[in-house]
């Protein structure tokens, strides 16, 4: 069977998004598997994104310091660091990090249940997998990878600050005060923003490659393997558009 | 061909499902080609056919899990090919499909998928839902697993979970795909005794299968499905008779397709 072209799978996922918004609104709210997919998604992904944000502020603050130390740029090293990761590497790598892991993921659920049967199953049963597989994946995305980029963002700075106080002799007083003198509300729903969009891409991605996969373990491999892929090129190449439309609009 | 024999109707009740002109393709692949039948409440019928023939193809119209490219299905005098998946609604709760794997969710235990039916379309409490799914259970004989999750059951055990599932609405018509696929003899002796115990409590069925004994066995109604058409529906007792007198062309057929008969 032919792959469906980018036309085509532009289609399927705005056909998907509307049909999982429409499922969203349409009682009864299975608010529990909304619950179970939060800690699935969220709970289980802190270590992940802790470890990817706390070393990426640390490793920020010393090249900021290497890089051009003849300026004094070490004094900026909190604003440099909250800024970029508050803005930018935050959201960015969280949603490459998390959303590589929980993307391929549901793919893999959701494929496995598709070449066993078990979707039809849910349809033979006059259940909507849309409402009973995407709707509580795209909620539990929607909410915890913000939760999680605001808890990066906050654990890089701290990151940031370690370097700055064991590494460049810097006090934690000057640290936390040039990142709250540079940091603005702006920047976290920059930020927050962004890592909103991210959760969406990656979740549709996840959910749509998943009910789609076909032939069997090698199909849901490959369908999982074209998750990874779409959804860090849908972050990146999204990441440069809302950069623009977060600055015109905020 | 005829979509019926009329001397084979058993009834004269109007049919569950007509099935006029059936064509499902596949790219240049035409598998179904204007295919005809109906169905009378309380009927068995089994279809015949070699793998790939077509025959989950044809069940999966009958529930609208896939639809034609051409040719109507009539259930209950309704055309349900050209409904969508909310308008079948009230079609798959009178129509339960048993599928060939089983289909048991993985995410849930035994108790939990047969209790899913019941939690998505009655307002039985927990207490009525324990009971029925107990009730289930025992009509395929395997009480007392309601914790087990399907990955700790035989392919068998399975089989009948699914079953109990598919009977948990009480449905009007069941489609059996493939129901004894991939099980020893005894197993699927046991399978074939409940799909038998099925029908004869009143519930319609089409089974899918190339288990000749298990046709035997279920089916009161016949047919083979070959190169897209579906030919020979027929009562089973008339094909019994012929078959005395030798074996009618689609026996042979059959017979003759090692691959997919497991003995006659």
């Amino acid at each position: 069977m032919r792959s469906p072209g980018l036309l085509e799978t532009t289609g399927d996922l705005a056909a998907l998004t509307v049909k999982a918004f429409a499922a969203l609104f349409k009682p009864p709210y299975e608010v529990d598997q909304w619950v179970r997919q939060m800690e699935h998604i969220g709970v289980r992904s802190l270590g992940v994104a802790s470890i990817t944000t706390i070393f990426t502020g640390m490793v920020m603050a010393l090249q900021t310091a290497y890089s051009l130390p003849e300026l004094g740029v070490k004094y900026y090293i909190g604003a440099v660091v909250s800024k970029s990761l508050v803005r930018e590497l935050g959201p960015v790598l969280t949603a490459l990090i998390v959303g590589g892991r929980i993307g391929a993921g549901m793919t893999a659920e959701i494929g496995t249940m598709k070449v066993t049967e078990q979707v039809d199953a849910l349809r033979s049963m006059g259940a909507d997998p849309v409402k009973k597989l995407v709707v509580p994946k795209l909620i539990a995305t929607l909410v915890m990878l913000p939760a999680l980029t605001i808890l990066g963002d906050l654990l890089g700075v701290l990151g940031g600050l370690v370097v700055a106080v064991t590494q460049l002799d810097l006090s934690s007083g000057f640290y936390i005060n040039d990142v709250l003198s540079s940091l603005t509300l702006n920047d976290v729903f920059s930020g927050v923003g962004k890592a909103f969009f991210f959760a969406y891409f990656i979740a549709l991605v996840g959910c749509y490659n998943g009910l789609n996969a076909r032939g069997g373990a090698d199909g849901v491999g490959r369908a999982t393997t074209r998750t990874v892929v779409m959804a860090a090129i849908m972050v990146l190449v999204s990441d440069f558009f809302l950069t623009k439309l977060f600055h015109i609009a905020l | 061909m005829s979509p019926m024999n009329h001397m084979d109707t058993p009834n004269t009740a109007a049919p569950i499902y007509q099935v006029r002109g059936l064509t499902r393709s596949y790219g240049s692949l035409t598998v179904l080609d204007g295919i005809d039948f109906d169905l009378y409440p309380g009927q068995c019928l089994v279809i015949l056919g070699r793998s790939g023939s077509g025959k989950s193809v044809t069940l999966r119209q009958l529930n609208g899990l896939e639809k034609p490219n051409a040719g109507s299905v009539l259930f209950d005098g309704h055309e349900i090919t050209t409904l969508t998946e909310s308008q079948l609604l009230p079609v798959r709760k009178r129509v339960a499909m048993l599928f060939q794997s089983g289909a048991l969710f993985d995410s849930m235990n035994v108790y939990e998928n047969i209790a899913f039916p019941l939690r998505e379309h009655t307002d039985l409490n927990e207490a009525e839902i324990t009971a029925t799914v107990a009730e289930k259970l025992a009509n395929v004989r395997l009480s007392g697993i309601e914790k087990h999750v399907p990955s700790s059951l035989s392919g068998g055990m399975r089989k009948r979970v699914a079953l109990a599932r598919s009977l948990a609405l009480d449905p009007e018509v069941v489609l059996f795909d493939e129901p004894t696929t991939g099980l020893d003899p005894v197993t699927s002796a046991t399978i074939a005794s409940l799909i038998l115990a099925t029908r004869n409590s009143g519930v319609t069925s089409v089974v899918v299968t190339h288990d000749l004994p298990l046709a035997r066995k279920v089916g009161n109604r016949l047919a083979f499905l070959d190169a897209g058409r579906l030919s020979n529906v027929a009562a089973f007792s008339r094909r019994r008779r012929r078959g005395r007198r030798g074996a009618s062309p689609w026996v042979k057929i059959v017979a003759n397709e090692s691959e997919s008969v497991r003995c006659c």
